[in-house]
């Protein structure tokens, strides 16, 4: 292989080296972006809070619709209190339809509820979804969501860590070369800022839209850590396989070839992630909506994820080489 | 070899075709072979409900647990079979580390979407009970209410009946039959030899007087007794009809549960909702396909028109094996499997890339197809890795609903695997035999860069 590219001449178009060195040269501006929108995302996250859906904390979502005209939200939230069910929620759906959040409802209560909304009337509504959940089985599943993120997690940088075990391999005498571990806490960095934006733009649309915490947010944020790291690896690759050939010359410096690096993936990064951005914007267009949220939550992760690691990861690597030097100067 | 991947490739999507009745207006004239295989639809498509129990096992020892559980799982499929649903799924879910302490019973009905009248058939446990007259002696109350009506207490049955020690235990089994002169419905018992002692000394004792047989603690047959029944037979002749005679039979031969059950969460999904969920799900991967295949045919010309063809094959390949397996399919399953198309282009994005690179570096077609693969290959082996991590621990970590995500996108990766690089790599090998041109090269270039000199 770098038989292969010690014989290459790359004839580049002039436009494209402007845009990576443009990337590498304001570098600073660019991490300075990302780091305003982590810093914005876990705002809003302290300010809004997540909004815990019944997943995690129990309760029951009763979703009826009323077949010729559904009573008033006032006449309804008046009789729903003689039920006392503690504190309820009642969201119109569609036309005819609300949507009823209570605490988990046992099998009677159920029944009464269902007698309260239909206000005694048989055949006023079809319930079209009922769920409750058990406080113990909420508790059962953050705990199942917390172990699948950590272990994901933990094997990610595992993986990392394999991945680029090789990469700090200098082939100059006398230069110090990025040492691997440095990659792999850029790629974990990066990964951190890949998940914290689509959970800060979640926050803010279940503050305004209210969009809830559920099973498939954690999916969610597991499968955005695979894309994530995905994209900054196959970067990364590239920089590794261009320093074992580039530096043999020794002439090139650590930027250029990180922006060299950068010149010839990011037509690959853009077209991957256009393409899982097409189909996971025609699942949040016209897929169906349990999995609306999720697929938005993907788009953005996907968005993010190819723009930091084109415009962060690959920057951090290089603002890292230059502390390194001019630690090694004084 | 590109012919008979194409001929196979067909073969698999006429299979899909013919085996799916919503596509198949002919399916009802198809060999039984195609009929076997529709998708399978979890509840929150097909509309159904699930149950979670809880399994109180304090009661039970250690070692125990499992054998009572799996008792138990036995005894609800009894129940739930004989009420007719289709294809319900009754598990076990053992408590440990990462499940929670508590046993758990789960049950899919699908096509259920009464909750009440599913966990009225699940959850009761059929208690028959056999009463005797109380003696004359003990005195009876009797209500006058204000405004004058006399409450006999003849509703009080409990207080005509004394219990006795025969209940359903001692059961041995159930059967319908018919009676020979009224033809109504009855249900025969034939009790085991405790049963048939205890019995015999009921009737014995009792003769000339009523007994009353409860179900449920509720009286539903009270004859007297004529003589003493030595043999353990005994007839229950209510107004029954044959459902219920049949529904009683079943639920009683069923017996009780050996562990008693609370409920812990319940769903139902409406009939119209799961329907909705499908063709929003299907009208999903086709617009995501087609706007794939739309960008791949105007980006990379040729080659994205093989890499097209391909992504036919890759989800034939997936379709055939989630009727197969089969995959229970569900709003998340759908999801992970049109994320997987994404994947699946990824793998050839990445290869018309490194292609790209090598024909403008001066390579003939047919070198730059083959060194194009063999660069791009640690690229995608390193990015699925990553995919695979998180759909494996998924998989074992989730909920019915994560792990029909988890399935869907780790069966997409891996089949993208073969399709993406096999299949693309035979087809455009197979082309690579025409002659270069112009024309070719610019068929083999993409999207913004501009055709250069060899």
């Amino acid at each position: 292989m770098s038989d292969f590219y010690s014989i290459l001449v790359l004839p580049e178009p002039k436009s494209h080296n402007l845009i990576h060195m443009f990337i590498i040269k304001y570098k600073k501006i660019f991490i300075g972006i990302s780091a305003t929108l982590v810093v914005l995302s876990l705002l809003s996250l302290f300010i809004f809070g997540l909004n815990v859906g019944i997943d995690f904390k129990g309760g029951a979502l009763t979703e009826v619709v009323y077949n010729e005209e559904r009573p008033t939200q006032d006449a309804l939230n008046e009789s729903l209190k003689i039920l006392n069910f503690g504190s309820i929620l009642l969201q119109p759906t569609g036309d005819l339809g609300y949507i009823v959040k209570t605490r988990d409802l046992n099998d009677s209560e159920h029944t009464l509820l269902l007698k309260t909304l239909s206000q005694n009337k048989s055949d006023a509504l079809a319930e079209t979804s009922f769920n409750s959940i058990g406080p113990s089985v909420g508790r059962e599943l953050t705990r199942k969501a917390i172990i699948a993120v950590v272990l994901v997690s933990l094997a990610i940088i595992c993986f990392i860590a394999f991945a680029f075990r090789k990469v700090s391999i200098s082939h100059i005498p006398g230069r110090k070369s990025v040492p691997s571990w440095k990659y792999g806490i850029i790629a974990i960095v990066t990964l951190l800022h890949d998940v914290i934006l689509p959970v800060g733009l979640f926050v803010v649309l279940s503050h305004f839209y209210g969009a809830e915490m559920d099973t498939l947010f954690v999916v969610a944020i597991l499968t955005i850590l695979g894309l994530s790291v995905s994209d900054t690896i196959v970067i990364f690759d590239r920089i590794r396989e261009n320093l074992k050939n580039e530096e043999k010359a020794a002439r090139t410096s650590f930027s250029e070839i990180v922006g060299k690096s950068l010149e010839q993936s990011y037509v690959r990064s853009l077209c991957t992630s256009l393409t899982l951005i097409l189909v996971l914007l025609s699942l949040f267009f016209f897929g169906p909506v349990t999995t609306r949220y999720f697929a938005l939550m993907l788009t953005a992760g996907m968005f993010f994820g190819t723009y930091s690691s084109i415009f962060l990861a690959s920057p951090l690597l290089v603002l890292v080489e230059e502390w390194q030097k001019t630690k090694n100067h004084k | 070899m590109t012919l008979l991947i194409l001929v196979l490739a067909g073969g698999i999507a006429l299979f899909v075709f013919k085996s799916e009745p919503r596509l198949n207006k002919n399916f009802e004239n198809q060999s039984s072979f195609f009929r076997k295989f529709p998708f399978r639809l979890g509840l929150d498509l097909s509309g159904g409900t699930h149950l979670v129990y809880k399994a109180d096992v304090s009661a039970v020892q250690e070692g125990e647990i499992g054998n009572s559980m799996d008792a138990l799982r036995d005894v609800i499929e009894r129940r739930v079979n004989l009420f007719g649903v289709s294809e319900p799924v009754v598990q076990v879910q053992r408590g440990g580390f990462v499940s929670g302490e508590e046993e758990k019973l789960i049950v899919d009905l699908p096509g259920v979407t009464d909750i009440k009248q599913a966990i009225e058939m699940i959850g009761q446990t059929p208690l028959l009970e056999f009463k005797v007259e109380t003696p004359e002696d003990v005195s009876r109350t009797v209500k006058v209410d204000k405004d004058g009506k006399i409450d006999l207490g003849s509703l009080n049955l409990s207080q005509q009946f004394t219990d006795t020690e025969l209940t359903g235990r001692y059961l041995e089994r159930a059967t319908l039959e018919f009676d020979q002169n009224t033809r109504e419905p009855i249900v025969s018992l034939q009790f085991n030899d405790v049963g048939t002692k205890l019995f015999a000394k009921i009737t014995k004792n009792n003769i000339g007087k009523m007994v009353a047989i409860y179900l449920d603690g509720a009286p539903i047959s009270t004859p007297v007794v004529r003589e003493e029944i030595p043999n353990g037979q005994a007839v229950i002749s209510g107004s029954f009809t044959p459902t219920e005679a049949k529904q009683l039979v079943g639920r009683l031969n069923s017996g009780a549960l050996p562990v008693p059950i609370s409920i812990l969460s319940t769903t139902t999904i409406g009939a119209i909702l799961g329907d909705n969920a499908v063709n929003a799900g299907v009208k999903a991967a086709v617009m995501g396909f087609l706007l794939v295949v739309l960008f791949l045919i105007l980006w990379y010309r040729l080659p994205g028109l093989v890499a097209a063809i391909s992504l036919c094959i890759f989800i034939s390949i997936i379709l055939t094996l989630f009727k197969l397996l089969p995959v229970t399919l569900t709003a998340a399953g759908i999801a992970g499997f049109i994320i997987s198309i994404g994947i699946a282009v990824d793998a050839n994005v990445l290869i018309f890339e490194r292609m790209k690179e090598e024909l403008r570096s001066g390579h003939t077609i047919t070198d730059a197809v083959k060194l194009g693969f063999s660069h791009a290959w640690f690229s995608i082996r390193d990015s699925n890795i990553s995919y695979l991590i998180t759909a494996v621990i998924l998989f074992w970590f989730g909920t019915s609903l994560i792990k029909g995500f988890a399935l869907t996108l780790g069966m997409g990766v891996i089949v993208s695997m073969f399709s993406a690089i096999m299949v693309t790599r035979i087809f455009l090998s197979t082309l690579g035999f025409i002659e270069e041109g112009k024309v070719v090269r610019f068929l083999f270039n993409s999207g913004i860069t501009r055709t250069q000199k060899p």
